[in-house]
């Protein structure tokens, strides 16, 4: 299987979030500030990739008729490992972003994958899936954060960044992150549940938009070359 | 006793709604919202798993898990214990009330994967609840996804009609809309009751 088409399927054309539209919950949740949001992204790709890798591996072993149960069961064994992990190694991620660590295993994507991809595909194929994807929906994250953080509190990258005493990277999210403009500014909507719904509704209208924008120019280039092409048989 | 019930109550329907306030349960929520009919029934049916998971899962882990020093293995038994009850509830129905059984359909088996069911019982474990609590939060629950759930079905079918961009069909719309009515569910946000 093509790497490079499936870096490009799990970034933009099929997507997660943007495109396939699933496991949006956590997604609007927890973007409120880019430590979260990293911290939750990267989680999710650990995970996932290691579903994949198991489910690929025993996708001759599992019987049809339970293989639900089996996935959920693959799924949750993983999510307590890094849940446990993440209490002990990065208190403070794991404080903040509470029950929605556990609640990864009814998240969609992961399952969704296990069913439609991992089922059918090799081991070595399933394992760089799951890295793509996974980097998909942490690009997703990133950019929510991003956006809800400036426009909300007018800053960058809260609690990953400090930079009250030099510039560093902080991992128990004391860090400020970089003031851009005074809070006082900021449409502080934009941190509750109201900026959730709408960044991701606007964000999946553009990638829509620019999906239907693609799709128009490779019909002309199409259409154009048929044209070309009937021109110089008419000739 | 009574004014924590019913503290409980009313921050699980207004305050701190399911949907609304907290992110649970968003992809029913957003799939089941075409009609305020089929909207009406997913949400009987969350309350009901709901309200019965809360319970079991408070027993099992109080009763079995903590006894045995396994309550790490929390999230393991709460899953299959939904996965368990959704699949018990679906035979239950359909030999005993077939009409409410063929009214909810596809959507029963699908509460197997809405976080707000395993939610409400990771958070009535965060909350150390009482057997009581647990039940009177998980129903609770359940009634405000209902209710969020049948006041945007109204507002969905209103956005049929509407002229939005193009590009905003299907999912992007419903999004911003919610957020519309999200914002009025802010209204109770600074609500305090005892």
């Amino acid at each position: 299987m093509n790497r490079k088409q499936q870096f490009k399927e799990g970034l933009i054309t099929n997507n997660p979030v943007l495109v396939q539209q699933i496991g949006m919950c956590a997604t609007m949740a927890i973007t409120t500030t880019l430590f979260n949001g990293i911290g939750m992204g990267l989680s999710v790709l650990i995970i996932l990739t290691c579903c994949n890798v198991v489910v690929a591996a025993l996708r001759k072993i599992i019987p049809d008729e339970i293989r639900l149960a089996i996935f959920v069961v693959v799924i949750a064994g993983f999510v307590t490992i890094v849940d446990l992990l993440l209490q002990a190694f990065i208190p403070a991620l794991s404080a903040a972003l509470g029950v929605f660590i556990p609640l990864i295993v009814v998240n969609c994507i992961i399952i969704g994958r296990a069913e439609a991809f991992c089922q059918k595909n090799t081991v070595k194929d399933s394992f760089f899936d799951g890295i793509f994807q996974g980097l998909g929906y942490t690009c997703v994250l990133i950019i929510m954060c991003v956006f809800r953080e400036f426009v909300g509190s007018g800053r960058f990258g809260g609690g990953l960044i400090d930079v009250a005493n030099g510039f560093r990277f902080t991992l128990d999210g004391t860090g400020g992150g970089i003031q851009i403009f005074p809070e006082e500014f900021g449409a502080a909507i934009m941190n509750l549940p109201f900026g959730g719904f709408l960044t991701l509704g606007l964000l999946i209208g553009l990638m829509q938009y620019a999906l239907k924008r693609s799709e128009k120019k490779k019909k002309a280039a199409e259409h154009a070359a048929k044209e070309a092409a009937l021109k110089e048989v008419e000739e | 006793m009574l004014a924590n019930i019913l503290s409980i109550s009313l921050g699980a329907i207004l305050i701190n709604n399911f949907i609304f306030s907290q992110f649970l349960g968003c992809c029913p929520f957003l799939g089941c919202s075409n009609k305020v009919d089929t909207a009406a029934g997913m949400g009987l049916a969350v309350v009901f798993v709901m309200g019965l998971a809360s319970a079991i899962c408070w027993v099992i882990d109080n009763y079995i898990l903590i006894p045995l020093n396994l309550a790490f293995l929390e999230t393991l038994a709460f899953i299959l214990v939904i996965a368990a009850l959704v699949q018990f509830v679906e035979m239950f129905l359909k030999k005993s009330v077939p009409s409410l059984y063929s009214a909810l359909g596809i959507y029963l088996p699908l509460i197997t994967t809405n976080c707000a069911v395993l939610g409400v019982v990771l958070l009535n474990v965060q909350n150390n609840y009482n057997f009581i609590e647990s039940v009177v939060y998980g129903i609770t629950g359940g009634l405000g996804f209902m209710l969020a759930i049948v006041l945007f079905a109204s507002v969905r079918e209103r956005t049929q009609f509407s002229d939005y961009p193009e590009c905003f069909e299907g999912f992007p719309i419903c999004l911003v809309s919610a957020a519309l009515v999200a914002m009025a569910f802010m209204g109770f946000s600074g609500m305090k009751i005892f």
